[in-house]
């Protein structure tokens, strides 16, 4: 018996949610009474045997040329065929991309119970049944996972990294099955750019900002707190924003550690996708804009004059003038 | 050519959520369902758009669900699409849903099948990925731009901090999401021509449910928000820093 993690990377390098999900796997296990091992499929500039830092046990590596990029049909065989092979019986992915994809295929190949989600560790006083976000973000639901191996996927920025001494093993594996039909073409990076899912810090705008040339307001302000930036849906449709910055129910969900909204009213399908940020701040000339109620700080003014008041005081903070 | 599209039902965006019989069912007593917006907006008109470039295409809507979903149905047989098969199942488990799905898409011989990237009730993110494992096809999650080419498609997926432009080849599945195709409003010829469309119901097969929900809760209301002067913002840098200790 142990718990698998899949430790998913990016150019090489492991995803700071794949250290969250390691965490989780990590502490499943003490919760089980075994140990976590992990899976990274793919090469690696990393010292896999740091991921013994956050209570990993064992690395199994699988790299070469036929695995360098994600296509979930081979990912999956690989996971599944690990997790056989040394008796996981808790199979642990982040809820990210990657993991949406690799994860219920898995599922599948162990016919093995699937919450994609998780925000909490398995609750195993009476089954085994894992805590999830729902209805984008405005309600729990507590799922329990009947079968024998169960396959966990935690959302980003919901569980918290521990980091201690400790060194894994690490093993090779080798990809027994053929490659895969996905072909990789292209890959854009925004480069520089904290990627939204991951940020524990966001600078969000909205149609209170009037147009694309006033985002500079946002930009700084984001940049001095090293956030991410996002937007309002309107924004992104109008254009003045990338789509991938559109958060809310038809966007990304998000739950960084700080969201500030600046000119957003708080639509109910905005908030959909940024009510699990753990400290909101609002920024509105409108007393009545709905966003304040869900808000645990608010500004109620203009934020052509708010921001720039903001961004001084920052900056006094930060040391720089 | 030959598309299934997944079709799924959910409250409307602004519907209250709350739940009844102790917590353990929506209550979905006057709620307006709609459907779900990333199955409808992105990739049910990305299928008609695909139709409409080769209308030798024939797209069929798949939905599990009791005949409660059958409106949902006819409003998306209004936007396109030649048939649409309901599926006489209710559940919330994932894998019983995805293999119902799958065993339907297996007979049916389709080249693409589209799903949302999630539903915006369970967030699961799952069916796709789930009937692409049961049929043994390539998948491709999140996409946000499909273009065919003979039997190859290239699709534009989401990743974290960017985009990856992958080439597959048919049969294949797609999650679509924001992009894919631009939101469309049914006309009358529409909802008119919708009416006569078939809807074939369908007996689940046999099939096991590996999860199920014990109980729903909601998160604690938030304790009310601190106003600080528009005349003296930088108090909130100090807040921030000491109180919430967030930056
Ligand atoms: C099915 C469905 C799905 C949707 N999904 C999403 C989604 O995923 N994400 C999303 O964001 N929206 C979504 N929406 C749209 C949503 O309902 C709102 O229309 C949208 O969020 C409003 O964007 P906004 O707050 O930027 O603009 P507005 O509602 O126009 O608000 C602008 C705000 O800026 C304030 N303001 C104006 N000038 C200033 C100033 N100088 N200083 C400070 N404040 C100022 C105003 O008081 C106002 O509150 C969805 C809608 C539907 C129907």
């Amino acid at each position: 018996m142990s718990v698998l993690v899949f430790i998913d990377q990016t150019e090489g390098k492991i995803k700071k949610s794949s250290y969250e999900a390691a965490t989780y796997a990590a502490d499943t296990a003490k919760l089980l009474g075994t140990h976590a091992e992990a899976i990274v499929i793919g090469d690696s500039t990393e010292d896999l045997s740091a991921l013994g830092q956050y209570g990993i046990q064992k690395v199994y590596h699988c790299a070469g040329a036929d695995v360098s990029h994600l296509d979930a049909q081979v990912y999956a065989r690989i996971v599944s065929e690990c997790c056989t092979q040394h008796g996981a019986t808790v199979v642990v992915f982040s809820a990210n991309t990657s993991g949406k994809a690799i994860a219920p295929r898995v599922s599948v190949r162990l016919k093995a119970g699937l919450v994609v989600g998780a925000i909490a560790l398995p609750e195993t006083s009476n089954g085994f049944v894992v805590k999830k976000s729902v209805f984008s973000g405005k309600a729990f639901a507590h799922v329990a996972i009947n079968t024998a191996v169960k396959v966990i996927a935690v959302n980003p920025n919901a569980y918290t990294i521990t980091k201690t001494e400790g060194t894994a093993t690490v093993e090779s594996l080798s990809n027994s099955g053929s490659a895969g039909k996905i072909n990789v073409v292209a890959v854009n990076k925004v480069t520089g750019e904290i990627p939204l899912s991951e940020a524990e810090l966001v600078v969000s705008g909205g149609r209170g900002l009037k147009g694309p040339e006033n985002w500079g307001l946002v930009t700084e302000l984001a940049s001095l707190l090293g956030a991410a930036t996002a937007c309002s849906r309107p924004v992104a449709d109008v254009h003045w924003r990338p789509h991938h910055e559109h958060v809310g129910q038809t966007g990304l969900a998000i739950a960084p550690n700080l969201y500030i909204a600046i000119g957003i009213s708080g639509a109910i399908q905005h908030l959909a996708g940024v009510n699990r940020s753990k400290t909101i701040v609002v920024i509105n000339k409108d007393p009545e804009a709905p966003f304040f109620k869900a808000a645990d700080y608010g500004i109620v003014g203009d934020a052509f004059e708010v921001v720039p008041k903001i961004i001084t005081a920052l900056k006094k903070l930060k040391g720089i003038s | 050519m030959k598309i299934l599209v997944c079709i799924s039902k959910t409250p409307d965006t602004t519907a209250k959520i709350a739940f009844t019989d102790n917590n353990t069912k929506f209550a979905g007593d006057g709620v307006q369902w709609i459907i779900n917006p990333y199955d409808e907006w992105y990739s049910l008109v990305r299928a008609i758009e695909l139709k409409e470039a080769d209308p030798s295409t024939i797209i069929h809507l798949i939905h599990a669900g009791t005949a409660d979903s059958d409106p949902i149905i006819r409003k998306a047989l209004a936007l396109g699409g030649d048939e649409a098969i309901r599926i006489d199942a209710d559940s919330q488990d994932s894998y019983y849903i995805a293999t119902q799905i799958a065993k339907v898409a297996q007979e049916g011989g389709y080249d693409l099948i589209f799903t949302g990237k999630e539903t915006i009730d369970y967030n699961g993110s799952s069916i796709g990925a789930m009937i692409a494992e049961t049929l043994d096809l390539p998948f491709i999650s999140h996409a946000v731009k499909f273009d065919l080419s003979g039997s190859t498609a290239t699709v534009t997926r989401e990743i974290e901090g960017g985009e990856e432009v992958d080439q597959a080849p048919l049969p294949l599945v797609v999650s679509c999401q924001k992009g894919m195709a631009e939101m469309r409003i049914p006309g009358m010829k529409g909802i008119m021509g919708a009416r006569t469309k078939p809807l074939k119901v369908v007996t689940p097969a046999e099939v096991d449910t590996l999860t199920s929900v014990v109980s729903f809760d909601l998160p604690p209301a938030k304790s009310g928000v601190k106003l600080i002067s528009p005349e003296t913002p930088e108090e909130l840098v100090i807040l921030l820093s000491e109180e919430a200790k967030v930056i």
